[in-house]
């Protein structure tokens, strides 16, 4: 007989205490799904402070001579576009064909703010672009971009029909995004009475 | 010889533009009342730049946080209270924008989270201890026992 015979073979711990080994193991795995899904998500992709509220409050003058400038009552009536753009902002350009494939399609009405940029510029980007906007107006300070909540450009927003904006897009337009967030919400807003 | 004057001054402004960075709050933004200067200091470290995300708008050098410093001062400025600035940052970027968040329903997790793991853990290793059996007292040594353990204490330590 040895001196640790006292001490139970194969039970180091008392009985009562079995269920409670699995707590780390049960945390840990808890832990690894939440980071695993967190790090799946872009952390700049960030909800709207104001979906479903109505679209902010202004009035902007226009930037083409043959175009209507923008202003808060434009934006009832049916689903539209609004889509922030800059000449100076290369995201900007990438976006243009899938715009412009847009306004093509006549699927809905694209509204253009030109975000803190020189008109002649803004001018000369949409000339060499092309215009996929019914109406395009001039934010030279900012302002109503701050009022719709906008981080930079491009920025794109569905407002629907009685001018509540509905869903904010930070970043360019790519298809896959327009096929993605896009069009299905539109298509959603439109067959709303 | 000494340098000439238009050289010196060279290499002043060139330290001065080399540190300028450093101070993302820039001389023109600033407002000649101390006070209300002091209050916008305080709100744009409280307020989120939305661009880097990581920086208040008061370190930041992103285009918009000069407009939204610019904008805390006009509202100072026209009689807003600290409370109604932060109000009017709310209305158009959420909750995110400040530093700080709020302690409403959707942020008690966030708050009382830590509080309530450590209560948690406490109470699983109250109950563990309180449930757990006593360990028994280790029987007496048998009269083998003890000699080998005096013969143990006695012998020589390992030169090893």
């Amino acid at each position: 007989m040895s001196l640790h015979d006292h001490v139970p073979p194969g039970r180091p711990f008392p009985r009562g205490a079995r269920p409670f080994y699995l707590i780390p193991i049960i945390g840990f795995v808890a832990l690894f799904v939440v980071f695993s899904l967190g790090l799946r998500k872009d952390p700049a992709i960030l909800p709207s402070a104001l979906i479903d509220k109505p679209a902010p409050s202004f009035d902007l003058p226009p930037l083409l001579a043959d175009r209507p400038g923008l202003a808060q009552r434009d934006l009832k009536g049916k689903p539209v576009l609004v889509n922030f753009f800059a000449s100076w902002c290369a995201p900007c350009r990438e976006e243009a064909p899938v715009l412009a494939g847009l306004a093509a399609s006549g699927a809905v009405a694209i509204y253009g703010i030109d975000y803190k940029d020189n008109p002649v510029a803004g001018r000369k980007f949409l000339e060499i672009l092309g215009n996929p906007y019914q109406r395009v107006a001039v934010d030279a300070a900012g302002r109503t971009a701050i009022d719709f909540g906008l981080y930079g450009v491009p920025e794109t927003y569905i407002v629907d029909a009685k001018g509540a904006i509905r869903y904010r897009l930070p970043g360019a337009l790519t298809p896959e995004n327009l096929q993605s967030e896009i069009l299905p919400r539109l298509a959603a807003l439109q067959r709303q009475p | 010889m000494k340098p000439p004057r238009f050289l010196l001054g060279a290499l002043f402004a060139l330290v001065v533009q080399s540190n300028a960075p450093a101070w993302a709050v820039n001389p023109d933004e600033r407002l000649s009342d101390p006070g209300l200067e002091g209050r916008a200091r305080a709100l744009s470290k409280e307020l989120r730049c939305m661009v880097c995300q990581n920086e208040s708008i008061d370190d930041s050098n992103a285009d918009l946080a000069h407009d939204l410093r610019v904008i805390v001062r006009q509202r100072l400025t026209a009689g807003d209270s600290d409370q109604q600035v932060l109000a009017y940052m709310r209305a158009r970027y959420g909750d995110f924008v400040l530093l700080k968040p709020p302690v409403d329903k959707a942020t008690w997790v966030l708050w009382f989270g830590p509080f309530a793991v450590l209560l948690l853990g406490g109470a699983v290793i109250g109950i563990a201890t309180r449930f757990r059996r006593p360990v028994p007292p280790a029987p007496p040594l048998s009269e083998d026992e003890a000699r080998q353990l005096q013969t143990l204490l006695k012998s020589e330590p390992d030169p090893s």
